[in-house]
């Protein structure tokens, strides 16, 4: 047993980090969020022709670097921290994923060939306007016409699905319910009949849009997998996706500590650094305890994920090890950067200072993919029903 | 990173498995899931027993090198016997401070003829040890110890007076390990001595504690001229605190995982109860009971970080807040199982004060964030250590 990073794991994220202390400074981040793109272009070309990061888990045989999950969850942490704007956790953590469970060997030779040549950018697209996380949230339908499928209906908070130029989607068949009918297609996102709208949001670090489809047709060749019974891949998408966001959660939680032991340890108040109070010095010391136990917890959800994609043993605890995850470091990032503002004092209310970025990202990343008493209660469902 | 275990370490878990199986009945049925903190009180003659059939199986001191009398576990091993030990529902070990502190403590700082003398009888189970370290005005300032030992030429002795509280099993114990000032004129931390003594004498007395469970696991212990042997100081006259606290550096936690398994034993019984009594529908608890499930995995995952040494830098955080999660969590734990239990939670198992498991788990918990370090000083020393914000200003006398 050794639950430690490697030292190509630890070089790996000392890279990134590297990297993102030079392209996502706080200017940065703030010139590419008020954009409707949401991203700086030359900042992505940079990450796909120099670092070669959304190529990181997909197999060589598609151009991929072949590493895992464990790497991804190094890197998620690293952005999570200086909250890049870039389309990465879109394509590579929801459509990569989405194409390596549920892909054909032409849609995987296809699609994830072009995103590791940096030339695609794609999403995810499941959740209509019911605010569900689960298969419920499928309400886009998809009627077969001969070897066509129609695609009728609204998709809503889609990442990125305004810039995306592919679209995995998630529609049902007229009548089903629930995980019963449940279909999934790669859909270039200039099909004719994709409407697709720019949602502006609280959180300005990560764009979400909405996408109407207006009579879409759509060759059976792009479906996933099997007609109506797409839900376990898609739950298992979802899962991944999942441990994906507890990463980028975990790395803001240890950010916004590290910003606020520094600002108090600066900030001097009745003629000494206010960090010496023990007041702040306690909420900081339960900071540190929240960003260190969701480590934990994603280091060993990324090791599942990682089992999960390529097989082991802890395949099976993928749903139970992204809830558990997700719960704790929805949470925990919200607490800290909620308290950070606190220990920040007035300035940490100001658009000046960057805890409202991270304020905000908390709490976008912690409803999205569901919050903390969503996950709980699925937890509850594997041990008390 | 590599999660599980070799199939060296999965043998020596089936061979440990196997050993409870086959020794943990009998007379020794009755100690299952006994004698754990709460719970200490009881059956101390049938655990001593016990420890003992431990020992003739080599399953004492598993991590002690081997010529100390050890079984020189590595890290793994000594984390998968806890496991199983716990797993099997194995009692609490009346030994546990003379494996656990007293034997480390000699083995890394004591003479030849210390080793000799102790080390034995705690391998063997035939020796029981308590600590004397807290005192009625050094709890958490631990180092504002009064107790005084001074070398009477004469007897060629030192006499220790002065004491020490919260001592756990001193009543059944047969040595203590004393930190006491050897120089009167000395404060906090310097010219403290560190000694081991024997328990049966004329100067030694220990009066329980009743403990807001109605039980005493707890003791005061009194010197009144005791007497300990030249020989018995641990290191120099001065070097007390640097003894008694050398080991903490070293402590990787390899007994959490057993604790853990210990946790999970509560944590089943309240789920089941949950569900037979309906609890387990209420949307409120359903949420406290996946929060506690939530929190000991993340727990053991911790724990594991730990184990494997931190991701490469040497101060390991992961370690630095666990006493602050495990506490918490076990005292969220037992006022969930009281919520759980609704107004059964008031019933006793009999009657005068016989408390239930649960019950008794629920008021002993009360403790978990007070001893062992506080939660406040937990804190400060995470913050002081973890995020190098400024020490708490000493008052000078």
């Amino acid at each position: 047993m050794d639950f430690s990073f490697t030292e190509e794991q630890q070089m790996i994220r000392d890279t990134a980090e590297a990297f993102l202390a030079e392209v996502s400074s706080s200017e940065a981040v703030r010139a590419a969020m008020v954009t409707e793109q949401g991203y700086d272009d030359a900042v992505w070309q940079r990450i796909t022709s120099e670092m070669y990061w959304q190529a990181i888990h997909i197999p060589e045989e598609y151009g991929g670097m072949g590493l895992g999950y464990i790497e991804l969850a190094a890197m998620l942490e690293q952005m999570g921290r200086y909250l890049l704007c870039s389309p990465f956790y879109a394509t590579v953590c929801l459509a990569s994923n989405a194409l390596l469970v549920a892909g054909s060997e032409e849609q995987k030779a296809e699609y994830l060939t072009k995103i590791c040549e940096g030339k695609l950018t794609a999403t995810l697209a499941y959740t209509g306007a019911n605010g569900q996380w689960d298969a419920n949230a499928v309400e886009l339908l998809a009627s077969k016409e001969g070897e066509a499928y129609q695609l009728n209906g609204t998709l809503r908070y889609v990442p990125d699905g305004h810039t995306a130029d592919l679209l995995i989607v998630a529609a049902r068949t007229p009548g089903s319910e629930g995980e019963q009918g449940i279909s999934l297609f790669a859909i270039p996102a200039d099909t004719a009949g994709i409407d697709r709208q720019w949602s502006p949001t609280m959180d300005q670090t990560r764009k979400q849009a909405e996408i109407h489809f207006n009579q879409v047709s759509v060759a059976d060749m792009a479906l996933m997998g099997e007609e109506g019974n797409a839900w376990p891949e898609l739950a298992k998408i979802i899962q991944l996706a999942t441990v994906a966001v507890a990463a980028e959660q975990m790395g803001g939680a240890q950010q916004i500590l590290d910003a606020t032991v520094a600002y108090t340890k600066e900030r001097v108040q009745f003629g000494r650094p206010v960090a010496g109070f023990q007041a702040v010095k306690h909420q900081a010391a339960d900071m540190m305890l929240k960003a260190e136990v969701s480590r934990s917890a994603v280091y060993y959800a990324a090791c599942v994920a990682e089992e999960a994609l390529h097989g082991g043993d802890l395949a099976d605890q993928l749903a139970e090890a992204a809830s558990v995850a997700k719960a704790y470091c929805s949470d925990a990032y919200f607490q800290n950067t909620a308290t950070a503002i606190q220990l920040h004092g007035g300035v940490g209310f100001t658009w000046e200072y960057d805890v409202h970025l991270y304020f905000k990202r908390a709490k976008s990343s912690e409803i999205f993919l569901g919050n903390g008493a969503y996950h709980r209660e699925k937890v509850a469902q594997l041990i008390l029903d | 990173m590599q999660l599980s275990f070799s199939p060296e370490d999965e043998k020596f878990r089936a061979e440990v498995a196997a050993w409870l199986q086959g020794n943990l009945n009998g007379e020794f049925e009755q100690l299952k899931f006994r004698g754990g903190p709460g719970d200490e009180h009881m059956f101390p003659e049938e655990r001593l027993k016990w420890e003992q059939k431990l020992a003739e199986g080599g399953w004492t001191c598993v991590g002690w090198p081997k010529e100390n009398g050890g079984r020189g576990c590595s890290i793994e091993q000594q984390v998968i016997f806890f496991e199983e030990y716990a797993r099997a529902g194995a009692p609490g070990r009346v030994g546990h401070i003379g494996e656990g502190l007293a034997g480390p403590t000699i083995i890394a700082f004591g003479s030849e003829q210390q080793k000799q003398k102790y080390l034995p009888g705690i391998v063997s189970g035939t020796e029981l040890w308590c600590q004397g370290y807290s005192e009625p005005s050094a709890g958490s300032d631990l180092a504002n110890v009064k107790t005084k030992a001074r070398f009477d030429e004469a007897k060629g002795k030192w006499i220790i007076n002065g004491q020490k509280v919260w001592t756990s099993l001193a009543h059944e114990s047969d040595y203590v390990f004393v930190i006491a000032r050897t120089d009167p004129d000395s404060l906090a931390h310097k010219g403290l001595g560190f000694f081991l003594m024997k328990m049966d004498q004329p100067g030694i007395e220990v009066r329980g504690i009743e403990q807001i469970t109605g039980t005493s696991e707890f003791n005061e212990v009194f010197f009144d001229d005791a007497e300990c042997e030249a020989d018995d100081i641990v290191g120099a006259p001065g070097e007390g605190w640097k003894v008694a606290m050398g080991l903490l550096g070293f402590e990787r936690g390899v007994s959490t995982l057993g604790q853990q398994m210990q946790f999970q034993n509560e944590l089943d019984e309240i789920i089941k109860l949950a569900k037979d009594n309906g609890a387990a529908r209420d949307p409120v608890i359903r949420q406290r009971i996946a929060d506690a499930h939530i929190g000991l995995k993340i727990m053991r995952y911790n724990s594991m970080r730990m184990l494997s040494g931190g991701d490469g830098g040497s101060l390991q955080k992961e370690a630095l807040i666990y006493k602050l999660y495990w506490s918490t969590w076990h005292r969220d734990l037992g006022e969930l199982a009281m919520d759980v239990l609704g107004p059964e939670a008031e019933m006793l198992e009999s009657g005068p004060y016989q408390l239930t498991r649960l019950q008794s788990m629920y008021l002993f918990v009360r403790s978990d964030t007070i001893y062992g370090g506080t939660n406040e000083i937990q804190r400060n020393i995470i913050a002081e250590r973890g995020l190098g914000m400024p020490k708490e200003p000493r008052v000078k006398l």
